[in-house]
C-alpha cells in the first residue's frame, strides 16, 4: 500500500525538474526534451488522480495529451530543423533575431 | 513488493531527469528521457493504466524519441556551450521554481482525503477505457486525428529543403 501523495510528489519533482531544464539548457533540443519531461510529469498526476478516483476519463485525458505531444513533437522538430537550416546553430543565445 | 517496485522506478525516474539536466551532449540526454519514460511507464502499470503503460513505450519511449535522436544526429549537434545564459532566468527562476514545488508538496501532503494504490486494485482494461473513448468522446477522438493530419502537413511544409534558406536569400 503506497499513498497515493507519492506518485503526485513525484510528479510534482518531474515537472519542476522540467522546469529547471528548460531555464539552464542552452541546447534546442535539450530544451524541447525538458517540455516533454514536464507533460510527463503532468501525465503521472492524471494517471494518478484516475486511480484515486475510479475514473476512466482522467486516462483519456492521458492519451490526448500523447497525441498532442507527438504532434507537437513532429512541428517542433521540423521547426528546429528549419531553423538550423537558416542560422546553423542550435544555441539559444544565438537565435536573437528578434531580441531588442 | 509494490512498494520495493515504486521505490526503483521513480529512482529511476528521478535519477535520468536529474542526468538529463547534467548532461552535456543532447544524445545523452535523449537516452535519459528514454529511461524516465519507461520507468514511467512501469509506475503507469502500478496504478492499473495497462493500456498507457503500453502506450507510453510505444508513443513516448518509441516513436517520439526515435524523432528526437534522429533530429540530434542530423543535425550533427554537438556538445552543449556553456555560456552564462539568460541571467534573469536564473536568478528569478530558482526561487520561482523552489518555491512552486514547495506550495505543491504542502498541499499534496496537507490533503486529507488522499488514498492509496494497492497491487491487487482492479486495472482499468483497454476494454473499459475503448468503450469511453468510442462511445461518449467519439468528437474528440476524430478531432485529434484531425490535428495529427494538420501536424504532418506542417511538419513537411517546415522541414522541406529550402524553405527556410532560399526566402531569407532572396
Amino acid at each position: 500500500m503506497i499513498p497515493i501523495s507519492w506518485y503526485l510528489l513525484l510528479s510534482a519533482a518531474l515537472f519542476c525538474l522540467g522546469v529547471v531544464g528548460f531555464l539552464i539548457k542552452r541546447n534546442l533540443i535539450t530544451v524541447f526534451m525538458s517540455i516533454e519531461l514536464m507533460l510527463n510529469g503532468v501525465n503521472l498526476s492524471f494517471v494518478a488522480f484516475a486511480h484515486q478516483w475510479h475514473l476512466v476519463k482522467g486516462q483519456i485525458f492521458v492519451f490526448f495529451v500523447m497525441v498532442v505531444a507527438a504532434a507537437e513533437a513532429a512541428v517542433g522538430l521540423a521547426i528546429i530543423i528549419a531553423v538550423f537550416r537558416a542560422r546553423s546553430t542550435l544555441a539559444v543565445d544565438r537565435i536573437d533575431l528578434m531580441k531588442l | 513488493m509494490h512498494l520495493i517496485l515504486f521505490i526503483v522506478f521513480a529512482g529511476l525516474c528521478l535519477a535520468g531527469a536529474m542526468n538529463l539536466l547534467l548532461q552535456t551532449h543532447p544524445i545523452n540526454s535523449a537516452l535519459s528521457l528514454v529511461v524516465v519514460m519507461t520507468s514511467l511507464a512501469v509506475l503507469y502499470l502500478l496504478l492499473g493504466a495497462e493500456f498507457l503503460a503500453i502506450a507510453q513505450i510505444i508513443v513516448y519511449a518509441g516513436a517520439i524519441m526515435v524523432l528526437f535522436t534522429f533530429v540530434v544526429m542530423l543535425l550533427n549537434a554537438g556538445r552543449e556551450e556553456r555560456t552564462l545564459g539568460s541571467r534573469a532566468g536564473k536568478m528569478i527562476g530558482f526561487p520561482a521554481v523552489a518555491v512552486f514545488l514547495g506550495v505543491i508538496a504542502t498541499v499534496i501532503l496537507k490533503a486529507q482525503n488522499l488514498g492509496s494504490v494497492a497491487l491487487s486494485d482492479p486495472i482499468t482494461s483497454t476494454e473499459d477505457l475503448s468503450r469511453v473513448l468510442f462511445h461518449e468522446l467519439l468528437l474528440p477522438f476524430e478531432v485529434t486525428s484531425v490535428l495529427i493530419l494538420v501536424a504532418i502537413l506542417g511538419a513537411v511544409a517546415l522541414a522541406r529543403a529550402g524553405s527556410g534558406e532560399r526566402r531569407v536569400s532572396k
